[in-house]
């Protein structure tokens, strides 16, 4: 384990020297406060359309930061020639697989919670209203998607050659899956058979990222999420997070890294 | 030659912009006949914003059921409820309305815990019914940017007054927005009766509504004949006339409110329950004699 968490500390220093998080963070501070200071009809007590923007901005960040911190780490190992003297250490590939996983889970869930505390400020000093259960909640839920993410992106950067190819096609799948995936149900039902069984297999088949989205919930003041629904979804999340490390331990296990 | 330091440089160019930029920014507003008066959205998207201003439209309706809402994937055929009361309908939130049906899978059946999962209405209290936190104000900003980007969508103007005035009791608000209303739509007779509900139900002045709602009227005279047979606009020229007819008979203008119900008869789906209205004015008018002789209109 110690081993793990060193590797895992050396990606989130990689976060405080890149550029990625405060430029997302100032755009998303700029952009909400900006919307924050219209009025609309004099009314200065609306909130929820300032909520609404500042939540959305902070999901499209957290995935940035998540996907392009993940997909460049052990490309850039290779790259560089890095990873020889770490594997001679010794440290196995399982390891470096882990290692590389929590420090990006991690370094996504130090942002998340700067971004998060930024929108608590602002959203509470303009509504006085502090529903930190939801909040909590809103944040650990989506800190075990962004560790679903995480997994899914290492095991694209095992399998595609490129970071930006990476990038690009997790970006694409995952954006997909949240926005079509809590759809294909509905989809499959209307279709005929086999196109029916193939679009509800799709459906089973795929992490459902929605399940961890509680944007909505926040924005309408809805009350807490039962914890047993919190934990099943927990549960899920730790199902496809550990079935995508396994795949890319597996991947990166049989990988020539001479080349 | 002597080098010039980068700094003067910049200096110089900053200069160089602000300069140009007070000579031609007063200038460009004035191209391409744009005025000053017109808004961002049409200096930035023309006539293709009015592609958004439904978009925003629905939006205050979602926000108005907190989230609860359909979506695309879902065909349902939304009635807009945020639009309801002021169209003359009732506000009424049936949480028991499931646009969702029963759960068809054990994951559709966990994702319900994540999403809004009851029908509510922020007129109501929201989601948490909590009036202070879940006020009907946090529609307003959809309806201002759908009234911007088409300023021809007048159900914005009528449902964007109607709550300003009732829910959040401002009723000069509804009224300067009403009045937007009508600038870019003149001939609306929806936008003149909402102004004359206003004046006659805040302001309590009826010289002002009965000016408004008898243009109110005239307008509507002025539709096709096919216009004026769809239902909805028969449902307005019913509500202005019973609206007028009730205004008259507060003022003890009998004759006149009679000939108000009986413009309403022409249109009206219930004519028997008109004709009741009728037959009580024209007891009353047996009883009392009439405060003007006016000829109605």
């Amino acid at each position: 384990m110690k081993t793990i968490f060193a590797i895992a500390g050396v990606v989130i220093m990689e976060l405080y020297r890149r550029k990625d998080f405060y430029v997302l963070f100032v755009l998303t501070a700029f952009i909400t406060l900006a919307a924050g200071s219209v009025h609309f009809f004099h009314e200065s007590n609306i909130v929820r359309y300032v909520k609404d923007l500042c939540l959305l901005l902070i999901w499209i960040s957290a995935w940035i930061i998540t996907i392009a911190t993940t997909a460049r780490q052990i490309p850039m190992e290779r790259e560089s020639r890095t990873i020889f003297p770490l594997l001679a250490k010794p440290v196995t590939r399982g390891q470096i697989i882990l290692g590389k996983f929590f420090g990006c889970w991690f370094a996504s869930g130090i942002a998340l919670v700067v971004f998060y505390l930024f929108f608590i400020v602002v959203t509470g000093s303009r509504e006085h209203y502090w529903p930190v259960l939801q909040y909590v909640q809103a944040i650990l839920l989506q800190w075990l998607m962004l560790g679903l993410l995480t997994a899914m992106t290492l095991l694209g950067s095992i399998i595609f050659a490129a970071p930006s190819s990476t990038v690009t096609i997790v970006f694409i799948s995952a954006f997909s899956i949240w926005f079509l995936g809590p759809h294909l149900n509905v989809i499959a039902l209307r279709n005929p058979e086999p196109l029916r069984d193939i679009i509800y297999t799709a459906y089973f088949i795929i992490p459902h990222l929605e399940l961890f989205d509680l944007r909505e919930r926040l924005v309408g003041d809805w009350s807490v999420v039962p914890w047993s629904a919190c934990g099943l979804a927990a549960l899920y999340a730790a199902a496809y997070t550990g079935l995508f490390l396994l795949l890319a331990w597996l991947g990166f296990r049989r990988q020539n890294l001479s080349t | 030659m002597k080098k010039v330091s980068p700094y003067c440089w910049l200096a110089l160019l900053l200069a160089a912009c602000f300069t140009l930029a007070t000579l031609f920014v007063p200038r460009a507003t004035n191209w391409n006949g744009n005025s000053g008066s017109e808004n961002a959205f049409q200096m930035l998207l023309g006539n293709g914003r009015k592609l958004f201003a439904n978009e925003c439209f629905v939006m205050a309706d979602v926000y108005f059921h907190s989230g609860f809402y359909p979506s695309i994937f879902d065909q349902q055929e939304v009635d807009r409820d945020v639009a309801d009361p002021a169209n003359g309908g009732v506000d009424d939130a049936d949480p028991n309305e499931d646009y969702r049906g029963k759960p068809k899978d054990w994951i559709d059946r966990l994702g319900r815990n994540f999403a809004p999962n009851r029908h509510t209405h922020l007129s109501q209290g929201g989601a948490s019914g909590n009036m202070k936190s879940s006020s009907v104000e946090e529609i307003l900003p959809w309806l201002k940017l759908a009234a911007d980007m088409n300023p021809q969508m007048i159900e914005t103007y009528t449902v964007g007054a109607y709550w300003l005035n009732t829910d959040m009791h401002q009723p000069q608000k509804a009224v300067d927005f009403l009045r937007t209303g009508w600038k870019n739509n003149p001939d609306s007779y929806e936008i003149l009766f909402a102004l004359g509900q206003v004046y006659y139900e805040d302001y309590h002045d009826n010289n002002r509504a009965r000016n408004v709602w008898e243009l109110a009227a005239k307008k509507w005279r002025q539709l096709d004949a096919g216009e004026k047979t769809k239902t909805e606009n028969k449902l307005i020229f019913e509500r202005i006339t019973t609206h007028l007819a009730k205004l008259e008979e507060g003022a003890g203008n009998w004759q006149k409110a009679i000939n108000w119900y009986r413009a309403a008869q022409t249109v009206s789906e219930t004519p028997e329950a008109v004709q009741q209205q009728i037959d009580e004015v024209e007891k009353k008018m047996a009883g009392q004699p009439a405060a003007t002789n006016n000829p109605a209109h």
